[in-house]
This record gives structure tokens, sequence and C-alpha cells, in this order.
């Protein structure tokens, strides 16, 4: 062996071992598919590679992988032409590492001697995973705190990416929230996502400063009708709703900025809301399973809406029971989120379950990050949001701590385009 | 300090997998013989086989497998226990390499199973006189200046720590705190090559809980220990003091004797922001005077002054990283001067978050740069 050790080789030579589980053709056979939402990538690529180029960004609609390393980003230089190369490498990485290959092009052990590598090795020997690494700008990127023009970007400040409304309830953390540059890297094995992530914050080292970041294990959301539904960690099944890769016209409707809407950097692009809810799992665990299941509004067991008997059935929001409330409880959060509550809005959920340890009072300090993408955030997360904050009974149970809002741009279309470059133009 | 000496020695130890040992010729028996090919080493529980015990002058790579049960160490000692090159945490069934510029002489080699003792020791002997790195003319230049500024340093460190000894058996607290901080800053100017000899760097700058079995807390952080308590009391720190000085005078003489490569210069420059950006920032050095931000301008300008000496090849060879030097090193200042308090610094504990998070950003654009001037040097 002379020639750089490519992760996906490495794998490939592995065998069937691993690719047993999910079918050998995924290594080969992804590379070449558009992530495109006509003809979305499956879950065949559970170790296999997720383009990275595409109409829109890959890890949006790609099936919802196991994983989640989400870290947000200060920008700390005040050169542009500084954040313009960066982001420039971190497209090279992205497209690098999610093929399955090292961050840099000299690799993690092929350098010399006496250079740090310019890739950090824990993902040597381990598959492409299914990573896909998805970038958002924040609005302080354009604006800071006083209104000040950081970086000439303000004039292209879209109006969708406006703060958003503090929600009753609201508990947040100013130091795990917001950002300059959010990044979201999902992939079925942990160690890929993590990877990914460290990569990226070592390349901006003296251009961005990690401000926060956040693991997710297990995906809360299916994005894909192959998938199948997941829990949270209130032990229901979440996202059975959700919008799908199979439903592109819903997807224009709800998902991504049409060109009509503006500005211009964004068509093809959509807008993440990140909100971290901590769940007060010890208390959820000893109330009792009608009640729960009359604050989630589904069976716990089937995920059928009350009233219903499969998961997948219309929601029922008329019938009633003997005592005469509805068997669909107004204060339920199937209800209050429905888009028949929310004069149709609708989101592409994308969340992970975490535990961040214990908090020190003999509780798991657990939950949901949630994650969202959407049209515009103004006429989705933000009413539903707003619903839920003042009437979801499940608020005794949850705390919003941590919040971000991010502009995602369109995909990347080939190794002369990175990230913004519309933005930068 | 760092709990081990490790920082200058040319070390280039990377966790190879089974494959990659494989392709550099890590083979035990039949390229361990061969001239310029890696020297196995095979290291067990109470083993520490090398296969060569001789070598010509220039760069010798050990590749040291641990075929025992416990994680190992592997270290190359010139005499008196001067650490040449070492690689830790060997985990069993790992191999490492580690590669290191020796200058004809008699060292040793160790195995250190568990970590701990003086190690499984064998002789190895350097002959011939290879072209050391140092040749190059600038770079010759370059190591020559930065003696100089070791000699101007230690001189100083010598004199300030004799101040603070002589205030402290005189029981004059106040005296003895105002020196401490300045005493200090000498010594985290040029730590790194304080490291070079093993147990010195720790006795004089050991912190509490890195004290080995066996061994007293005692140098400077003892002596702040006690000047820095709430009855600050000194009486009984005659000897500790005198130990001090001593240390620091052994440390001063073997620091001038010592001929430096223009790559510990460069490993030095980013050994001192690592200093910074792990024991400083946090405020665990001075945790009872809260003196960090001195050490940290010293770790700093330390730092300057090895990347100063080296200006001239840098200049040659890579010019926009020397500028960007230039550029991180003032932000580094600048963001540093926001805590100008008189003479001195605010405290650590008068830092803000915020505060300590601007200095860790301004610390980590410089280092990223700093961390490729090793490679630039090396460039033949």
């Amino acid at each position: 062996m002379s020639e750089a050790v490519s992760r996906r080789r490495a794998i490939a030579l592995a065998g069937a071992g691993v690719a047993g589980i999910a079918g050998v053709a995924a290594i080969g056979g992804a590379a070449i598919r558009s992530a495109a939402d006509e003809e979305p990538t499956t879950a065949d690529s559970a170790i296999g590679a997720v383009p990275f180029t595409g109409e829109h960004q890959a890890g949006i609609i790609t099936p919802a992988q196991d994983r989640l390393h989400f870290v947000a980003f200060d920008v700390i230089t005040k050169d542009r032409d500084r954040l313009v190369s960066m982001l420039k490498e971190w497209t090279a990485a992205a497209a690098r590492m999610t093929a399955g290959k090292d961050a840099g092009p000299i690799g993690a052990v092929n350098g010399i001697a006496e250079a740090p590598p310019d890739d950090t090795g824990e993902a040597l020997d381990l598959p492409p995973a299914g990573l896909t690494i998805t970038v958002g700008f924040g609005p302080t990127l354009f604006r800071d705190a006083n209104g000040k023009d950081r970086f000439g970007l303000a004039g292209k400040l879209p109006a969708a990416l406006a703060p958003l409304p503090k929600f009753t309830g609201d508990t947040l953390e100013d130091a795990i929230s917001g950002g300059d540059i959010g990044v979201q890297a999902c992939a079925n094995d942990p160690q890929v996502a993590v990877h990914a992530i460290r990569n990226l914050a070592r390349i901006g080292m003296g251009v961005v400063s990690v401000r926060w970041s956040q693991l997710g294990f297990g995906r809360t959301s299916s994005t894909s009708k192959a998938q199948v539904t997941p829990r949270n960690l209130f032990g229901f099944k979440d996202g059975t709703r959700n919008l799908k890769a199979e439903e592109p016209e819903l997807l224009r409707q709800h998902v991504w900025v049409q060109p009509a809407d503006g500005p211009a950097w964004m068509a093809g692009g959509s807008y993440l809301v990140t909100r971290k809810v901590r769940m007060l799992v010890e208390t959820w665990d000893r109330s009792p399973l009608a009640e729960q299941e009359m604050i989630i509004g589904r069976k716990k067991g089937s995920g059928a809406p009350a009233g219903r008997s499969d998961e997948f059935d219309e929601v029922d929001f008329d019938s009633v029971g003997a005592d005469g409330e509805p068997l669909l409880a107004k204060t339920s959060h199937v209800r209050l989120a429905h888009p028949d509550s929310n004069k149709g809005a609708r989101l592409l959920r994308r969340g992970y379950n975490f535990v961040d340890g214990s908090d020190g009072l003999g509780r798991l300090n657990a939950g949901l990050f949630f994650m969202a993408y959407q049209r515009d955030p103004r006429t989705a997360f933000v009413p539903v949001q707003r619903s839920l904050a003042a009437n979801d009974e499940m608020n005794e149970y949850v705390r919003h701590v941590s919040s971000g809002l991010f502009a995602c741009p369109p995909g990347v279309s080939g190794p002369d385009d990175f990230w913004g470059r519309a933005l930068f133009a | 300090m760092r709990s081990t000496p490790r920082i200058l020695a040319l070390v280039a130890a990377g966790t190879l997998g089974g494959t990659l040992a494989a392709c550099s010729g890590g083979k035990a028996d039949d390229t361990a013989g061969a001239a310029g090919g890696p020297i196995a080493v095979k290291a067990s529980d109470t083993a520490c086989e090398v296969a060569k015990n001789t070598v010509d002058a220039g760069t010798t790579v050990f590749s040291i497998t641990n075929g025992g049960s416990k994680v190992t160490e592997f270290y190359v000692y010139a005499p008196g226990d001067r650490v040449m090159a070492e690689v830790e945490n060997i985990a069993p069934g790992l191999s490492r390499e580690l590669h290191v510029e020796l200058p004809a002489g008699s060292y040793e080699t160790a195995c250190k199973p568990g970590m701990i003792g003086k190690g499984i020791r064998n002789a190895f002997t350097v002959s011939g006189s290879a072209a050391p790195l140092a040749e190059d003319a600038k770079l010759k230049a370059a190591t020559d200046n930065y003696s100089r500024y070791v000699k101007s340093q230690t001189a100083a460190l010598e004199t300030k720590t004799a101040e603070f000894v002589a205030a402290v058996k005189a029981n004059d607290v106040a005296k003895a705190k105002a020196l401490f901080p300045v005493a200090r800053t000498y010594w985290e100017r040029i730590e790194p090559v304080a490291e070079i000899f093993g147990d010195l760097d720790p006795r004089i700058d050991g912190r509490e809980e890195v004290t080995e079995e066996g061994m007293k807390f005692g140098g400077f952080h003892r002596i702040e220990k006690d000047l820095w308590a709430a009855k600050p009391d000194v009486s009984k720190d005659g000897p500790i003091a005198d130990q001090l000085l001593a240390d620091v005078k052994e440390i001063v003489r073997k620091a001038n004797a010592e001929p430096l490569s223009p790559l510990q210069l460069a490993n030095g420059a980013k050994a001192l922001l690592d200093e910074v950006a792990s024991g400083k920032i946090t405020g665990e050095e001075d945790r009872y005077s809260h003196t960090d931000l001195w050490d940290f301008n010293a770790n700093i300008e330390g730092s300057k002054a090895a990347i100063a000496a080296l200006r001239p090849v840098l200049d040659e060879r890579a010019p926009d990283l020397a500028k960007t030097l230039d550029t991180e090193f003032a932000n580094v200042d600048a963001a540093l001067a926001k805590h100008r308090s008189g003479d001195g610094w605010k405290l650590h504990n008068e830092l803000s978050q915020a505060d300590l998070k601007a200095l860790t950003d301004a610390i980590n654009a410089l280092a990223e740069p700093i961390s490729k001037v090793a490679a630039v040097v090396a460039k033949k």
C-alpha cells in the first residue's frame, strides 16, 4: 500500500462482513446518484456514501441517519476574504469526508513527520456511514447585536431569517443558542459524525470558534417512507406525519425556498430551526399511561391517533367520548401541532434524542434536539410553536433551553462551487 | 508545567494501524538491521527488546510494538536522563513510531510498562557524524540566536528566583508575593527548554496533583500555596526555597549547555501556546495566586522569541506563513492588552467567561499557523 488510505477503500477491502447489512451496491452505486428531490437516496446507504453535490444540500431530505453532531460557530475574523476561503476549504473537506475519505488531501497518516496531519484520524477504517454535512448561516452573520453590517452581507439578509419571538415558557441559555454558522453532521456511525465536525472546527481555527455543539443519538423523525417511525425519549413514535422525501410537491410548498421568495441566493435552500428541548423524563415516567397518551394524542404502542387504530390513520378532531370531551384532547400535542390547526403549516422535522450525562440532581439531562427545515419559519415553526407554547399539556414535562436559526443555502453544484458562493458573490 | 516533559524532543509518533505499519516496513526481523529502516522495539511487561543498539548519527526511527498487557511508553535518554524523545500511551497490541534526531554519543532506551518507574533500560550508541539538520547556515544562525535568548532569560531567572527565595526565607510575605509572578516570567518564557531535563521541571514547577508518589510537593507552587493561604505562613518553607534555588541553578546550567536544534525551536514555540491553552486559560497553573496572566504573557513572549529566531528561514521558505504569524501574534497581544493592570495583569479570577473565550480564540488562531512551522523548518 503506497497511496493515501481511503476510508471507503478500506471498507471495500473489509468485505461483506459489514456490507452485508446494507447491500454492497450502496458503496459504488450511491456515489453517482443525485441529492435532488426527484431521486432521493434511500436507506441502503447505511454504510455507503450519500452524494455531496446536488440541487439541494444533502442532510435535509436524506433519510434521517441514526446519529447527529451539530455545531454552531461564531465567526471571529473581520476579514471577509478569510471567511470565504475557509468556506471553500470546508466545502472541499466535506466533499472528501462524505465520500469516506480523509478531510485533507494528504490524510491522517501520509504526511511528513514534523507536520500535524490534515485529518485527525479517528475515522480511518470506518465507512462513509451515510455522512451528510449541511451548512446554514445565522442572522448574526449579517448584522451583529449593534446592527453593524459585518461582512457587507446585510443587503442579502433574508426576511425569513427574522429572529424568532420569545415563546411562553422559554428558558433559553444564550451560551448554547444562536451562532453565525450552523453545521449539521449526520451519519450512521457516531464517530464519523464527530470526525466531520471536529475537522471542520480544526480547519476553521482562527476564522471561526465553536460556540456550542450537540450530540444526538437516535433519530426521532423519518424523512422517507422507507423508514420506520422512531421513538423519542417519551417513548412515543415521533414524526409520523413528517414531510417525506417521496413528496416532492409538498417539499416544494413547505421546505425548499422558491426563486420568487427571495433573496436569490437562497433559492433551493431551506431554513433550519434548532431547539434543544430538555425532557423531564423522571416525572414523565411516573405519569399514568392514559395521561401520557392524552398529552401526546396518540397510542403509545401503535402510534395511532386518539380514536383511531393505525399509526397512519388521519387524525380525528371531532369524535367525542362518553364524557362528552373530544377523544383527541384540546390540549394534546398532535392536535395543536397539526397543519389543520396552523393554517396548513408544515415542517420537515429531523430531530435527535440526546442524553448529556446527568444534572447533579439525580436526573438524566435528556431530551430532544429538535431540528426542522422549512421554506419560511415565520409561517411554519413560529405559529406552530406559539400555539404549542401557550397550550400544550406537554409543557409541564419539557423546557426549551437552546434555540438556533439558520439559512441553509442550496446544494453545491460541483468542484468549483462552495457553500455560500452566491451569498458572497 | 506539563505533566510530562516531551515537548521539545523531536517526536513524531503516529498511531499506526496494522496495514500501515506493514507498509513502512515495520516487520521486526527483516528490516531491523537494514540501514535507515525503523528499529523494531518489542515491548512487553517484562522485556524491552531493541533490535539494534548502534546507529549512525542523524534521524533514527523506532517502531515500538507493545506485546504486553500493560500500557507502555518508550524513551530515548541522553546521559543524566535527559529526554531526547518519548512516545507515550502505547496500548497493548498497538504499534507506534518515534522519530528522533540523535547526534553521536551514548544513550539509553527505556520501555516503561505501566508507565511508571525507571523502566527497562538498554544502552544505545550513536556513532559517526551524519550532517545534522542545523548545518544550513540560516538554521544555525537561528539556534545561535535562540541560545542567546535562553542565556539572557536564564540569567534573569536565577537572579529573580534568588530574590524570591530570600524574601521567603526572610518571611517577607508581601515582597515574596510581589516577586512570585516576576520570577516565573523568566521561567515561563523558556519552559519547553527546561522540560528537556526530566525531573527538574516537575521539581521546580510541579503542581500538587502531579507530584509523583514518593516525591514531595515543592517548588514554586508549594510556596505559592503557603503565600496565598488564608493565613500566609512561609516560616517553615526555608528548605523548600533553598531546594528551589538549587534546582533553578542546575537547570540554568544545563539549559545553557544544551545544543538546540531548529526543530526544537519550532516545536517549543507551539508548546508554549499549548501551555497557555491548557494551563493558563483555565487558571489551574497559578490556582492560589491567580497570577496566570503573567505566565500567559511570558509564554507568548517566549514563543515569539523562538519564531523570531527562525524568522530568516521562514521568510525564505514560507513568507505567507511568516506574515500570518505576525498578524496573529499582534491579535493575541491586543486581546491580552485589555487585561493590563498597572505594571502587571489582572488576576485570572477577575476575568469573565467571555474574556477567557476571546483569549482562547486568539490563541487558537495563532497556534494553528504555528503548528505548521516545524514542517517548514524540517524541509531540506
